[in-house]
């Protein structure tokens, strides 16, 4: 049952995911990408993750995505029959297609080592993922954490600045 | 967890999606959506050996991965609507003035 549901959920992630670079139109891209992050939110539920299913939903899918939305939409260019390159998609493909083949290639080969970590599933299921998660990041990541609120600040500045009328 | 190939197959096959569209689109804002496509590859790549490994880190380094996209973003959607305004296109074809 989970393996049916896992592939369904794959199927309409990957095409979705392909919906976002052949359509021509793109707000059609955006929305074929909003699909393909709530397909990983539901992959991230089934691995026992419900935090960052909620993240990625409220951050990716909301906030990420209607930025996004909101440009194109203030930008409003139509779309231009240009015609297409053939031979620069073509040597795209092959670029991907080795991209691939290589991870592929590498999960097949390498074997993950074995399960060592205290945080089993029964363990996230008893204290609650959101919990460990914030411990974590509140004790061992504590300085990454800080500096990423300088990030954000230093992207607020940024993009503020780059707003303006008059550089 | 037997199934965390597929996982990593899946993650796989969305990270190659998302460099064919970064390699074959010309429009700014479709490529920019590519990236964030990467991005999510490699966070689920991240959560299911976090959940493979019964280890946090993964989880939280996708938290991280997570700002700093927010960040490009507003940051890199800014850099559009300013380049629009003076080349009245986002066709990367058109910013060629560091070409050589």
């Amino acid at each position: 049952m989970e393996t049916l549901f896992f592939l369904i959920i794959s199927l309409v992630a990957i095409v979705s995911a392909i919906m976002v670079i052949s359509c021509k139109n793109p707000i059609n891209s955006a929305l074929s990408l909003i699909l393909t992050f709530f397909c990983l939110a539901t992959y991230y539920v089934m691995l026992d993750a419900p935090f960052m299913a909620a993240v990625q939903v409220m951050v990716y899918a909301g906030a990420i995505m209607v930025l996004i939305v909101f440009t194109i939409m203030l930008l409003n260019i139509r779309v231009n029959a240009t015609q297409k390159h053939a031979h620069k998609v073509a040597l795209s493909c092959i670029i991907g297609f080795a991209t691939l083949i290589n991870a592929a290639f590498i999960v097949f080969k390498s074997r993950a080592a074995v399960p060592a970590g205290p945080y089993t599933s029964n363990v996230i299921k008893q204290v609650g993922h959101t919990e460990l998660i914030g411990k974590e990041m509140f004790t061992t990541f504590l300085l990454p954490f800080e500096i990423t609120s300088i990030l954000l600040l230093v992207a607020i500045v940024g993009a503020v600045i780059l707003a303006k009328k008059k550089l | 967890m037997e199934n965390l190939n597929s996982y990593l197959i899946v993650s796989a096959i969305l990270f190659s999606i998302g460099t064919i569209g970064v390699l074959s689109r010309k429009n700014a804002i479709v490529i920019f959506m590519c990236i964030e496509l990467m991005l999510n590859a490699v966070n689920l790549t991240f959560v299911a050996l976090s959940r493979h490994l019964g280890n946090l880190d993964g989880q939280v380094f996708v938290f991280f991965v997570m700002t700093v996209a927010a960040a490009e973003a507003a940051v890199g959607l800014a850099l559009m609507i300013a380049f629009y305004n003076n080349k009245e296109s986002i066709d990367v074809e058109d910013v060629n003035l560091m070409k050589w």
